[in-house]
């Protein structure tokens, strides 16, 4: 245990890491997915395949493969995701604008995977809105982007919090992954560290860093619990 | 796709359909000239589409094409492999850990008034503790990325001084997390049936693990069947994690080809679509059998994965069907 303690500064920092990591991505997810299901219940079809093909290519594919992708597809054709080098953002998160991209990638990959789940979260979201309140907003005249914006989107974000909350419960999960691709520092990496470069006592460190995602995921995971029981308690 | 939505859309006119002919027109041709440049342009500049990068992997005359679709097969047979695994293992130990957590949970419903005080206290408290203990179990290991549980056997068994192949350490990994996740999916499965079944089962006499196996758990399989075939797609996905622990699956072999080939974008686009090719089948097999489901009994399938339990399931069904 002691341990823990003298190395709790080097858990903490591998906590911040993790979650500077999920915060952008799930912001960028969710906007990314948002954009996505829109697409997919829009009347022009080549939008619909599109967001469709996005969907079914992403839902698929590990998420390893992704970060493949990301990790060693863009640096071959000479990109270092400079893009996500936002004036402002990247100096509220340090880490967008260094030169090391392995950050960048990392958020890449994740939100791409994970938009794909948010898509499909709000399509059941809206799916569940009865069809009477679209063909409602549609017999007073509402447009489809008003129908959207006014009757459908917000009935459909209460379906679709559960999924929506699920998916990022996985995504924060999956941001482990980003320490196998060149992210120093978050707390996969820093398991890896302390275990086999620096020879610690394996338990002591392998409680900490389940101890970092628990904090992150098991409020989250009970907090949808409890939304989840008050919905299934108000509709019975 | 598209009936499931129209219910957003009024029967367009003649103006409507023109528009939507415009815009689709319009956005086929932005969608095209965006793959041009942001795709087909980067790609060709660096030359990625030479012959020499896809040769190995599409033309069959080429000399490393059988050695190459030989290695990727041997790694994809690998992945299958580890995969199959932890999925019996999963659903062995994910039924069992349901049965547990249904026993417990009932065993709390007793007072064990029949023994004397002391014993039926005793009880109470063993049975409350063990039903909490489970409980957090569940929690935490729902909680762990799948990753870090990998990560941990691989690296604790053998500090244990428990040595296996590393196959082993994946299957392990994977089962951990995905029997409580199944196990999660069979208890909400029993747990959403009508009371009167489990009321039916108790009297007729079966006692409580005999309702549970003969008339709960049989039921609950059927009901979540579909979450169950979707949780073999996130096993699949998952078992390409096997690469942080050398496993020799398909991406520790892909690594190897590149090693010697260098064309890294090449051969992780043919094995996307592997994967792609392979999880949607299964996402069609787990839709195809939710919609024979329910068709064929209707009033028992108004029962379904709750949200949590149901990740990475595609809700598919109607509203209506839903209920």
């Amino acid at each position: 245990m002691r341990l823990l303690i003298d190395n709790f500064d080097v858990f903490a920092g591998g906590f911040w890491v993790t979650f500077q990591l999920c915060v952008i991505s799930a912001v960028a997810a969710l906007a990314l997915g948002t954009l996505l299901a829109v697409m997919r219940v829009s009347p022009v079809p080549p939008l619909r395949m599109v967001a469709a093909g996005y969907v079914a290519a992403f839902r698929n594919l590990p998420l390893t493969v992704v970060f493949f992708f990301t990790a060693f597809g863009l640096p071959a054709l000479g990109s270092n995701a400079s893009i996500l080098k936002i004036p402002g953002l990247d100096l509220l998160f340090r880490r967008l604008g260094t030169d090391l991209p392995y950050f960048r990638f990392a958020v890449l990959a994740l939100s791409l995977y994970t938009a794909a789940f948010v898509c499909e979260a709000f399509r059941a979201g809206i799916n569940a809105v009865p069809a009477g309140q679209a063909e409602a907003g549609r017999a007073i005249g509402l447009t489809f982007s008003q129908n959207l914006r006014l009757v459908i989107l917000p009935q459909a974000w209460r379906a679709a919090i559960v999924p929506l909350g699920s998916a990022i419960i996985a995504m924060i999960k999956n941001s482990a992954l980003a320490g196998f691709f060149g992210v120093v520092g978050d707390l996969a990496q820093t398991a890896d560290q302390l275990t086999s470069a620096e020879g610690n006592p394996f338990i002591p460190v392998a409680i900490g860093i389940c101890i970092g995602y628990l904090v992150l995921t098991v409020p989250l995971g009970l907090l949808l619990d409890r939304v989840e029981r008050g919905r299934a308690a108000a509709s019975r | 796709m598209s009936d499931q939505v129209s219910h957003l859309h009024d029967a367009p006119g003649p103006r409507a359909r023109r528009i939507t002919w415009i815009a689709s027109i319009v956005f086929g041709l932005a969608a095209l000239a965006g793959l041009y440049l942001l795709v087909y342009r980067p790609l060709a500049d660096q030359g990625q589409l030479s012959r020499e990068m896809w040769g190995p992997l599409l033309d069959p005359s080429n000399e490393s094409f059988r050695l190459v679709w030989a290695r990727i097969a041997t790694g994809f047979v690998a992945t299958l492999v580890a995969a199959a695994l932890a999925v019996v293992s999963s659903l062995l130990f994910g039924t069992l850990l349901a049965i547990l957590r249904v026993e417990l949970a009932s065993l709390l419903q007793r007072s064990f008034a029949d023994r004397a005080t002391p014993i039926a206290w005793a009880l109470r408290w063993a049975s409350r503790l063990l039903a909490s203990f489970t409980r957090l179990c569940v929690e935490v290991f729902r909680g762990l990325p799948v990753l870090i549980t990998i990560f941990l056997v691989a690296r604790g068994l053998p500090e244990a001084g428990i040595m296996l192949p590393t196959v082993w350490f994946l299957v392990i990994g994977l089962t951990i997390y995905n029997m409580v996740v199944i196990g999660e999916i069979l208890r909400s499965g029993m747990e959403g049936l009508p009371r009167g079944q489990a009321e039916a089962a108790s009297a007729l006499g079966l006692g409580s693990l005999q309702t549970t196996l003969t008339v709960l758990l049989p039921q609950a399989y059927r009901i979540m069947l579909p979450a169950l075939i979707s949780q073999l797609v996130v096993v699949l996905k998952d078992t390409s994690l096997g690469f942080i622990i050398s496993y020799e699956d398909t991406l520790q072999i892909a690594k190897q080809i590149i090693g010697v080939l260098g064309n890294p974008i090449q051969l992780y686009v043919v094995i996307g679509a592997l994967f792609i090719l392979v999880n949607a089948a299964l996402s069609w097999l787990a839709g195809y059998v939710q919609h024979r489901l329910t068709r064929g009994r209707m009033t028992i399938l108004a029962v379904r994965p709750t949200g949590r339990e149901s990740e990475h399931l595609e809700i598919s069904a109607a509203p209506e069907t839903i209920r």
